[in-house]
């Protein structure tokens, strides 16, 4: 499979990978996909007390695009307040690495990440 | 491109296919080029010529299984001998019944001919192996019945290296008069066969796996007792009816001369792939939550398949570009297929995704070997710091109980 060169670039040198402590009340966890499905994304957000994401953190199991897909996000998330990060769609994901069709379930499932990050992280705030 | 990204990435693949041995190519020019004459041209020196060479490397591919020359029908390979002994063996004794015997670790091209005779109206059971990718004798005495006609079992496992016992399934066949054939494409070279006194009736062989050229294989059909086959290709009778077509005489010399050298070296040859495969087991069965996959006695050296708990399939394709070997995993369509033969096995999907199958053969140095090692272990190191899954297993989580949001 050819894979563009920004799936590779984040393949070879992804972007903040690691984990944040899921029981801090300021990070937000979301954990999407099966390993029988072939992908699993681990996702977190730690959100400073102004609403900003300060710091964001991924582990993925998966192909080349599904790692490439997480660690762009992470990137994207940085800086927005939890509300932008919402609105980050699949397509928008798709669209900057170039996923051929058979990859576009990879963006989706990022995106999926994001909505459980940030759904943990409001659950905590109630 | 700068050098480092033009490099040929470590062969690593013989399962798949073998070069062609220097020594063979040789052999074969002069018949595309000056000796060109067809075999079956009974009235010139060119056709004589041609005759000569084909007859010479009909006793090479005979005496490696010892075999009688005259029990040796070229093919084109070792798909066509498949389905010229399947579906001819069948046709001919039908009047015996029409149940069939296989086993679901086939090669395809044993699975598809007999889904075909399946198709045509005949019975067939597929055994599922142990674990360990071998056939329980008792299970498969179970499977017999009286309509029986064929067996049909390979000799060595293309996926997973492991050898079955051909000899007590075959003296098993001989009790119940069932016909036996076996698929020996990847066992020629690596495994010593004794036609002469293994109960096997059709015997598949194929150059392109023993440093012969592709397109070229052979059907052993026994003489005595005498075997019979419906012919699967008509037209003017050669090879005494069983399979009609000019004979490609250059690919017919290259695969004798293959076989030949096969036969003088194998003895030296297996045991310098023994070393290398034992210094390859050892190298990756240090990598933690590794699984190799087919029993390590039973088999032939020249396979390790190896399946790595936590990483992806084709992200670990993808990090190992440095060698070139196969994956359990089909990962061409959007939903990933993992292979029918770890399936067997009773691996999970995601092991059998994370499978590689390194295969090692004639000019495989022992530094590829360390290099490999070297490579796997990096690699995966770096797709586990990469995977949660491992994170959760190492921090004792049971993957088993976790309740996966599927998608
Ligand atoms: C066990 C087995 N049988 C049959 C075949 C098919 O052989 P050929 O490529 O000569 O048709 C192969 C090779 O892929 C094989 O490994």
């Amino acid at each position: 499979m050819a894979y563009s060169n920004k799936v590779l670039d984040h393949y070879e040198n992804p972007r903040n990978v690691g984990s944040l402590n899921k029981d801090d009340p300021n990070v937000g966890t979301g954990m999407v996909g099966a390993p029988a499905c072939g992908d699993v994304m681990k996702l977190q957000i730690k959100v400073s007390d102004t609403g900003l994401i300060e710091d964001a953190k991924f582990k993925t199991y998966g192909c080349g695009s599904a790692i490439a897909s997480s660690s762009l996000v992470t990137e994207w998330l940085k800086g927005k307040s939890i509300d932008e990060a919402a609105q980050i769609k699949n397509s928008a994901i798709a669209e900057e690495l170039e996923l051929p069709p058979v990859k576009i379930h990879c963006s989706v499932l990022a995106e999926d990440a994001i909505k459980a990050a940030v759904a943990d992280f409001k659950s905590k705030k109630k | 491109m700068n050098n480092e990204q033009r490099k040929m990435p470590i062969y690593l693949d013989y399962s798949a296919t073998t070069p062609v041995d220097p020594r063979v190519a040789e052999k074969m020019i002069p018949y595309i080029t000056e000796d060109f004459g067809n075999p079956a041209s009974r009235s010139h020196a060119y056709g004589w010529n041609a005759e000569k060479a084909v007859e010479n490397a009909r006793k090479e591919v005979a005496l490696l299984v010892n075999a009688d020359p005259r029990e040796i029908v070229w093919t084109s390979g070792a798909t066509e001998s498949n389905n010229l002994a399947i579906k001819g063996a069948s046709q001919f004794y039908s009047s015996k019944g029409k149940h069939i015997i296989t086993c679901s670790t086939e090669h395809k091209a044993v699975i598809d001919a007999v889904r075909e005779m399946e198709r045509l109206g005949y019975d067939a059971t597929y055994l599922t192996p142990e674990p360990n990718g071998l056939i329980d004798l008792e299970k498969f005495k179970a499977a017999i019945r009286p309509d029986t006609v064929l067996t049909t079992i390979m000799f060595v496992n293309n996926e997973i290296g492991v050898m079955q016992d051909i000899e007590s399934i075959g003296n098993i066949c001989r009790q119940n008069n069932i016909i036996f054939h076996v698929d020996a494409a990847q066992a020629t070279g690596k495994v010593k066969i004794d036609l002469e006194k293994l109960p096997v009736d059709l015997m598949s062989f194929s150059a392109h796996k023993t440093y012969g050229p592709k397109g070229i294989g052979a059907l052993f059909v026994r003489r005595k007792p005498r075997i019979r086959i419906e012919a699967q290709m008509h037209g003017g009778g050669h090879e005494r009816g069983m399979r009609s077509g000019t004979l490609a005489t250059h690919q017919i010399v290259g695969m004798g001369e293959a076989f030949r050298l096969a036969r003088e070296e194998m003895d030296t040859e297996n045991k310098r792939i023994y070393q290398l495969h034992q210094r390859l087991l050892n190298g990756l069965t240090e990598i933690e939550e590794t699984y190799v996959n087919g029993d390590l006695g039973s088999r032939v050296p020249h396979n390790l398949n190896v399946s790595f708990n936590y990483v992806e399939g084709e992200s670990l394709i993808m990090a190992i570009k440095e060698i070139a070997v196969s994956s359990g995993s089909a990962c061409t369509s959007a939903s990933l297929e993992p292979s029918y033969v770890l399936r067997a096995l009773g691996r999970s999907d995601e092991l059998a995704h994370s499978s590689i199958r390194f295969s090692i053969g004639r000019f495989t140095k022992e530094s590829d070997i360390d290099f490999t090692i070297e490579l796997v272990k990096q690699k995966i190191d770096r797709l586990r710091d990469l995977s949660p899954l491992w994170e959760m297993f190492k921090d004792g989580v049971d993957l088993e109980k976790v309740e996966w949001a599927e998608h």
